[in-house]
């Protein structure tokens, strides 16, 4: 793992950079943190969920009442206890959270108890009688977009056409973007290449089940505690969707099990809240593997035509891609995000995507890290290399030749400034695994892969204790490491150790309103609040010095950690550490403490490179991933040991989602394979080391260079894999994952 | 729920025929646990046989070996002799969950949950391995393959339980092997898979031969023709020179392939399984070949 040096004059830094133990490591191993479900509260009952074993139905009826009398039932809750909000945001939420009409897909929530245990719930739902009517349903993309599809939603228009369709139809919106003339630059091109592809839905798989604990006092006062990514993204909600304001509601997010973007939205909250209500006393809520499978939010499938055209010297001329993303019951797939990343990577005179958002009957999807990139980098990259195979260039050097670079206008929009995607494609060139010689039925593929990032309305308070430490709150769980990182960033500012900072996730009322933490945000978001609040705090102790020196506040400066006289000018003052100001805060002004409240401006877009090695067996197709390196920008890497985690998860998961992971639905429109024995994410064994080259762009946008780097690890690797078992298997593979079967049938075929 | 736990198999017959309504044996608990977590209806009567010390105990006998009931797995894997004379019995016992199952998963357990895609069945099969029923009055032994009559469903009858596995005795350059696929490297359910047992002379021909076939039908697959293939040739000959011995090669896998009858499911088609499955038979018969001393 080697740290390479960008070209830009950098900061020197003290703790930033460095990789000291993480601060919930200790409480992780030996079993004292507490996730979701970990949290109880007296006079608890249990609650569970009755699920829709329909993929479209409509409910003619619920009869509670045989359930309500069973003993030991506190609460039962159907549609008629959710209001339809005035919010247009949270309608679908609260049609997803608890079927209305109709139920429209496998695990949609139709009921729910609480009970005084598991057992009682679990009897009450059995005494729950749903009348239903079944309709026919649709699962797949391109079949819900054909004229005479089972139409989901009768009041459903195609938003993004002109003219407005008068007919409803599963297709919930059209997207486009692009510059320049398409036509003429297909025309110039001295080779096209046009190819399809296709991709299953799959689950972001963190290992927490969704839980929660809601209570609700009589007083109309609230409390929940549940794993989240977001903790006021629910408070916010679960406020709408129970017709509450806002501030009565406190939620506090546990320790997080993993969510990937998966726990961005709510599933189960509101319905504790309900229970909660109706019962007036606390419940708790956990989601079993099956219910998370059926009915939290896996990502889209999609279905994507791409066309690319070159000149003899293999530079494009023009590229265009219609993508086809279908995401679950409600409108919102990620393909808009799709399109705009789709060509992100190069710099094209001629470039046009269109994208659908199309809904089926399946749960309702939720972002997976880098939401709709991996699907359209696995379209557009295969494309790309088989571009470069057509004229004998080495995909990399092919990359090169075509890639966006500083000033280069992207396909979604904006021009580029500083960016490492060049950087990326260099080193991977250089690399000994480059260089690396295959063996027989063994292929090599590269891929490249870009993220937005994001940055967002954050709200932090970092407060000197009177011993000289430091608490830091932040409003973001963690789901990388962001406690570590702003614990360095604190201490880097501040002038302390590492160990001085501790940081903590404060609940809705502690703090001002922080967004989600996605988008890869929060090290660079609430990295920059926690710099902003070290720095107001520095200026506090510095006037404090300035007080007892008596001196004014401008000859004071802030060294590693002491408040100094600026000069001699300011007289000789022995200088006063952190700890010495904070220790006699009492008596020169009080507390002291820094507070930042902004909505970060300046994330900066973030590229990489993947190599891969597989082997295919080419009597079974089994693929084995044999090499892995991932070379990716991450502007300034803040704790490196996070930062090549986050390379090698997007890796791993993309393995996963290249090779086995997929949604399979029956004839009857139900899942099948609702666990993780048939729902294969990898084993540990099933992955090599994955290598990672951290290169150091830095963001002009950040104070120390930050770049987000949690999603964009996920965006190159199906790919990758795909460049890599095409050429392993002699020939191309278009449809992911490529499990044994496809595999095996694809070279049989093709050797037929 | 009642709970059990007899101190002697006649005792455990007893309990079992003397149940009103359904009962279930816990031996190393992998399956019924699960399947009671999993929402299965509560039996009214659960039998522990991990208190029966004769089913607790691998024992010599007669050359062979007589594998207790409630072994676990892993207890098979640590036990030396056994591992040297039926390496892909063990093996295939050794695949099943993961290394915490194994701890108390048992093959007589494995057996009796009759899936067809259960690892350790083909290879006892392609052993001939021999199991031990007790019932209230008597004893009575049958070949394995006579256990499983579909999923879930087994030939024993009320009051009856296994009581023990018996691996008999091996000849000389004998080998044994079982393979099989899996989309991951671990922690997972054979779409398909093959056991292989032979026995070759002194110059390397095959003189006996077992040919299993798991994970393809409704139970395991004992394919005579397969082991027909086999016996007569030098394995080099049947697998080795595929050009020159095409007919041979393709014989044996073939053969495998055509007794297959897999379903279409999420664990992989139809046709991936009927040729996947002649893929395995003939990978393990070279394990096996080797294994049995044969070049």
């Amino acid at each position: 793992m080697t740290d390479r040096g960008a070209t830009m004059t950098k900061r020197k830094f003290k703790v930033v950079g460095t990789r000291p133990l993480r601060p919930d490591g200790v409480d992780k191993v030996t079993g004292r943190a507490r996730f979701g479900a970990d949290i109880s509260a007296p006079g608890m009952l249990h609650a569970l969920i009755l699920r829709s074993p329909h993929a479209h139905a409509r409910i003619k009826s619920i009869d509670t009442s045989r359930a309500v009398k069973l003993p030991g039932v506190k609460a039962v809750v159907t549609r008629d206890d959710f209001k339809l909000p005035q919010r247009e945001d949270l309608v679908d939420i609260c049609r997803n959270v608890m079927a209305r009409e109709k139920a429209l897909y496998d695990g949609h929530a139709v009921a729910a108890v609480a009970a005084v245990s598991k057992a009682v719930a679990r009897e009450a739902l059995k005494r729950i009688k749903v009348e239903y009517k079944v309709l026919p349903h649709v699962t797949d993309v391109d079949a819900a977009m054909k004229p005479r599809a089972p139409i989901l939603h009768r009041g459903l228009r195609t938003q993004g056409v002109e003219p407005k369709p008068d007919k409803a139809s599963n297709v919930a919106e059209r997207h486009e973007f692009g510059h320049g003339d398409v036509e003429k630059g297909f025309a110039e091109a001295d080779i096209v290449i046009e190819r399809s592809f296709k991709t299953e839905a799959t689950h972001q798989g963190y290992i927490e089940p969704h839980a929660c604990l809601a209570s609700m006092g009589t007083d109309g006062q609230g409390d929940l505690w549940c794993c989240t990514q977001g903790h006021f993204m629910v408070r916010n909600v679960c406020a709408g969707l129970l017709g509450m304001e806002v501030s009565r509601l406190r939620v506090t997010a546990s320790e997080i099990g993993g969510g990937f973007g998966g726990k961005t939205t709510v599933f189960i909250e509101p319905v504790a809240l309900a229970l909660s209500r109706k019962a007036g006393r606390p419940v708790k809520l956990v989601m079993s593997r099956d219910e998370v499978f059926r009915a939290s939010g896996p990502t889209s499938s999609s279905s994507t035509d791409v066309k690319i055209g070159m000149d003899k010297n293999g530079r494009i001329t023009a590229a265009e891609a219609v993508l086809r993303y279908q995401g679950g019951a409600f409108p919102g797939s990620p393909v808009q995000f799709g399109a705009m990343t789709a060509f992100a990577c190069y710099d094209l005179a001629n470039v046009r995507t269109v994208g659908y958002d199309v809904v089926t009957n399946r749960p309702k999807q939720a972002a997976y890290r880098a939401p709709g990139a991996p699907m359209a980098a696995f379209a557009i990259e295969s494309v790309i290399d088989e571009l470069a195979k057509k004229i004998g260039m080495d995909p990399l050097e092919f990359r090169l030749l075509n890639a966006a670079r500083q000033g280069t206008k992207s396909s979604y929009g904006p021009t580029f400034g500083p960016i490492g995607l060049e950087a990326t494609l260099k080193e991977s060139k250089s690399h000994p695994h480059h260089l690396a010689p295959l063996g027989p039925n063994q292929g090599r593929g590269v891929a490249c892969g870009f993220w937005f990032n994001f940055g967002g309305q954050t709200c932090v308070s970092l407060n000197i204790s009177e011993d000289g430490t430091v608490c830091l709150s932040e409003g973001n769980p963690d789901i990388g490491g962001s406690r570590a990182s702003m614990c360095l960033m604190a201490a880097e500012e501040l002038g302390v150790p590492y160990e001085k900072v501790r940081t903590i996730i404060a609940d809705t009322s502690a703090l001002g309103y922080n967004e989600v933490t996605d988008g890869s945000r929060v090290t660079f978001a609430v990295g920059m609040a926690t710099i902003k609040a070290a720095r107001q705090a520095i200026e506090i102790m510095c006037a404090r010095a300035a007080k007892i020196w008596d001196i004014p506040v401008e000859a004071v400066v802030w060294e590693d950690g002491y408040a100094k006289p600026a000069g001699a000018n300011a007289g000789t003052f022995e200088p006063m550490s952190l700890a010495e100001i904070a220790e006699s805060a009492a008596s020169t002004g009080g507390p002291i403490a820094g507070h930042s409240e902004a909505d970060a401006d300046g994330a900066g877009v973030s590229f990489a490179t993947h190599m891969v090695d597989v082997e295919v067996d080419p009597d079974t197709g089994k693929v084995t991933v044999l090499r892995y390196t991932v070379f990716q920008d991450a502007g300034k890497a803040v704790h490196p040991a996070y930062v090549e985690g986050q390379f090698q998860g997007g890796a791993a998961q993309g393995v996963g989602w290249a090779i086995n992971e997929e949604y399979i639905y029956g004839e009857d429109g139900r899942l099948q394979n609702a666990g993780f024995l048939d729902y294969r994410i990898p084993v540990a064994p099933d992955l090599p080391m994955i290598d990672t080259v951290i290169l150091e762009i830095p963001n002009p946008g950040h104070p120390y260079g930050v770049r987000g780097v949690g999603e964009t690890s996920i965006v190159p690797p199906l790919a990758a894999i795909a460049n890599a078992v095409s050429a392993a298997a002699g020939v191309r593979l278009t449809h992911l994952p490529m499990s044994p079967p496809r595999v095996l049938k694809a070279m049989m075929e093709n050797e037929a | 729920m009642r709970y059990e736990t007899p101190e002697t198999a006649k005792a455990a017959a007893k309990l079992l025929l003397g149940a009103k309504g359904p009962a279930k044996i816990l031996a190393g608990g992998t399956d019924l646990l699960v399947q009671l977590r999993s929402g299965m209806k509560p039996p009214g009567l659960v039998v522990d046989i991990k208190h029966i010390p004769a089913m607790c105990a691998i024992k010599k006998e007669r050359g062979g070996f007589r594998i207790g009931a409630a072994v676990p797995s892993a207890e098979m894997g640590e036990h030396a002799g056994l591992g040297k004379a039926w390496p892909g019995v063990v093996e295939a016992a050794g695949l099943i969950g993961s290394t915490q199952v194994q701890g108390r998963a048992t093959v007589a357990g494995n057996l009796c949950n009759a899936s067809p895609a259960a690892d350790s069945v083909p290879a006892m099969v392609a052993a001939g391995a021999v199991a031990r029923i007790v019932g209230p009055r008597k004893r009575r032994d049958i070949p394995v393959e006579k256990i499983a009559t579909g999923p879930g469903k087994t030939s024993l009858k009320k009051g009856e339980l296994v009581e023990s596995i018996f691996l008999p005795k091996r000849p000389p350059r004998s080998g044994d092997a079982y393979l099989r696929f899996i989309p991951r490297t671990e922690m997972d359910i054979a779409a398909a898979s093959a056991g292989v047992s032979l026995t070759l002379d002194r110059k390397g021909v095959c003189i006996d031969a077992r040919v299993a076939l798991g994970a393809v039908g409704p139970r395991v697959i004992l394919v005579k023709r397969a082991a027909k293939a086999l016996i007569g040739t030098r394995l080099e000959d049947v697998m080795g020179v595929l050009a020159e011995f095409g007919d041979a090669l393709s014989d044996y896998q073939n053969i495998c392939a055509a007794a297959a009858r897999p379903i279409d499911d999420k664990r992989g088609t139809k046709e991936f399984r009927t040729h996947v499955v002649g893929v395995l038979a003939r990978r393990a018969a070279l394990i096996a070949y080797q294994r049995a001393g044969g070049k």
